[in-house]
């Protein structure tokens, strides 16, 4: 499942080490958003995004606080239209495919494209090795295979060390930033073919950071990765491609080196020096 | 119902104020703290003064059949022997079989109206549903006479007798009033208090919690199974207990429609009588001393009864709303 067609068949480590951030040419999108509006009641939050989010590449999104960062974000897995009086117009493409078309199913899209909430949400009744297991469950995976699936999520995510002596205790007995790092094991273990990531590193110190940044790296070898982030140096330091949100629209984008050192336009540059205002 | 309103407040489980709260304090927060004890200590007396009476009311009856009051089944004011066991039953049974037809109802409809139902449908409906639950008894007594035993005896008994007749539970003239009628009644008036009261605790589940299992590409379904339930399962067993509560102590609606006879009897179709409705029927033209004694014994079981089943179902919250360890720092 994880290396369908064409593109996943170059070795993923080879343009990773020749340019880790350079973003080779030859990256196809996996995901591509066109003309996306998004609503909540009346209020238009989306103004119209079209952007692609090339494969096996890390793509930031960075943006002032209620630009539309999230929501974008939830578009891409049909999680929007979640929310009471929430709707979404324009096409969502993965692998070519709308996932907003007819007959498409959602919990078909959010089982190939996995999210990590701004908020964490860890189920408080349930066990932390059970939050781990949760999506996999729910996609049948059988007993035998359970043990090495969560351990391998956890250590993904950089929390094993410190959770492997507690794993039947609840999973909301965790620190903030544990249970964030829970969230982002509890999406690998489904083992998606995009990452959505919802600002994963916003309660984490230094070192756990340092941790999870090395995760993206290490996943973008696999997956595709959207990253919400309102640290500059973290999208610089993680992401191949940069997108610059602004009041629901999408002001630039570019590959991260030359968005963050040439920036086109003047509201871009303005935020990313600080400047914002 | 005190004990199922802390049994809802348990969803939120608010954690206890340091014992600093009660040491140095500011005058405005001591007189506030002396005010509540106090109400908090009238509802404990009140409690108190009323088992209390209760008791003395009941002690020639007490004096008289001791404990074997509770399992005596005749009840013959004329002989002045009086026994419990049948009302124990009526109450018992016709609530049981109250839950058992209004729990997967109300629950349902619940789940629907919290998580399924299109939103310009869930306020109306909710509306109505508590508009149910604000129906004087009598008027359900009323309809219950008029409306459903008949139904019952035509539609549903003749048919069951015939085919199931040989069953216990369904033999016996199919006359409408009678033990079924008294559960279903009581299933009716108990829904809309479970139901509306499940709603409310399914909303409180954060809607982060259903989204966390939404985005791991759970159905609807799954993630009620998954996350609501299990969030909101002491509010539920809370919310039950609540209509338990009600179908105990109901008696204008049973007292019309489930036949008042003192007698113990497996078929669904025969009458009953509950602890409650005898009390109603027969304390104001109760003659003799130990006749009224015996009434206020009846009470003072229902009483206990209602306590008793309380505790327990206080219980099984306790024992089924236990989290893995340290969940309740959520
Ligand atoms: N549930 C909601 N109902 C109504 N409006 C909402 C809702 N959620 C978000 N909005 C609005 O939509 C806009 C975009 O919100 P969004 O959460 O996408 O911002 P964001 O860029 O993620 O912000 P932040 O950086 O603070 O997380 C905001 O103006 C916000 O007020
Ligand atoms: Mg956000």
């Amino acid at each position: 499942m994880m290396f369908l067609g064409g593109p996943r068949r170059e070795d993923p480590a080879q343009g990773r080490e020749a340019a880790p951030r350079s973003a080779p040419a030859q990256a196809v999108e996996k995901l591509r958003a066109e003309g996306l509006k998004a609503w909540f009641g009346a209020t238009l939050a989306l103004k119209g995004i079209s952007l692609g989010m090339k494969e096996r590449r890390v793509t930031a999104i960075i943006g002032p606080s209620g630009c539309g960062k999230s929501t974008f974000l939830r578009c891409l897995n049909r999680m929007h239209e979640v929310a009471a009086g929430a709707r979404a117009e324009g096409r969502v493409l993965l692998d070519g495919v709308d996932i907003y078309g007819r007959g498409v199913d959602p919990v078909q899209v959010r089982r190939r494209v996995g999210m990590v909430f701004q908020k964490p949400n860890p189920f408080p009744t349930m066990s932390i090795r059970d939050n781990v297991l949760a999506g996999a469950k729910l996609n049948g995976v059988r007993l035998r295979e359970e043990d090495a699936l969560f351990e391998k999520a956890l250590r993904r995510a950089a929390l094993w060390e410190e959770v492997k002596d507690v794993l039947a205790r609840s999973g909301a007995s965790l620190s903030g930033g544990q249970q964030q790092r829970l969230c982002s094991a509890r999406a690998l273990a489904l083992d998606p073919e995009v990452l959505l990531m919802d600002e994963p590193c916003s309660a984490l110190d230094p070192i756990a950071t340092a941790r999870v940044e090395e995760l993206i790296h290490e996943l973008a070898e696999r997956l595709t990765i959207v990253i919400v982030t309102h640290n500059m140096q973290q999208a610089a330091r993680v992401s191949h491609y940069t997108a610059f949100l602004y009041l629901g629209e999408l002001v630039e984008y570019d590959e991260t080196d030359v968005l963050f050192t040439k920036p086109q336009n003047p509201r871009t540059e303005e935020y990313i020096t600080g400047r914002f205002g | 119902m005190a004990v199922s309103v802390t049994a809802l407040g348990r969803l939120s489980l608010p954690r206890r104020l340091a014992p600093a709260f009660w040491g140095e304090a500011h005058l405005g927060d001591r007189a506030f703290r002396l005010c509540t004890a106090a109400f908090a200590a009238g509802a404990l007396l009140t409690l108190a003064a009323l088992a209390l009476q209760m008791t003395r009311a009941s002690a020639l009856s007490l004096r008289r059949f001791g404990p074997g009051f509770v399992l005596g089944t005749e009840w013959d004011p004329v002989r002045e022997s009086f026994g419990a066991l049948p009302f124990l039953f009526g109450t018992v049974v016709s609530s049981a079989l109250a839950l058992l037809i209004a729990v997967p109802v109300s629950l349902g409809a619940a789940i629907f109206l919290s998580e399924l139902a299109p939103g310009w449908l869930r306020s109306p409906i909710g509306f109505l549903l508590e508009l149910l639950a604000a129906i004087p008894s009598v008027v359900y007594g009323l309809w219950g006479i008029f409306v459903l035993a008949p139904w019952l005896r035509d539609t549903v008994q003749r048919p069951l007798s015939g085919a199931l007749g040989g069953l216990p539970f369904f033999s016996g003239t199919p006359r409408g009033f009678g033990m079924m009628a008294g559960g279903l009644i009581l299933a009716i008036m108990v829904l809309p208090t479970i139901a509306s009261v499940s709603r409310e605790v399914m909303r409180a589940v954060p809607v982060g919690l259903r989204e966390a299992a939404l985005a791991l590409g759970a159905t609807r379904w799954e993630t009620v199974r998954h996350s609501v339930l299990p969030s909101a399962r002491s509010g539920l067993v809370g919310a039950i207990i609540l209509g338990l509560g009600r179908a105990l102590g109901e008696t204008m609606a049973v007292t019309m429609v489930i036949g008042n006879r003192a007698e113990i009897s497996a078929s669904l179709f025969e009458p009953g009588y509950t602890m409650a409705s005898v009390i109603a029927n027969e304390f104001t033209e109760a003659a003799g001393d130990l006749y009224l004694s015996s009434l206020a014994e009846i009470g003072l079981l229902l009483f206990g009864v209602t306590l008793l089943l309380n505790a327990l179902a206080r219980l099984l919250v306790w024992r089924i709303a236990r989290l893995p360890d340290g969940a309740r720092r959520a």
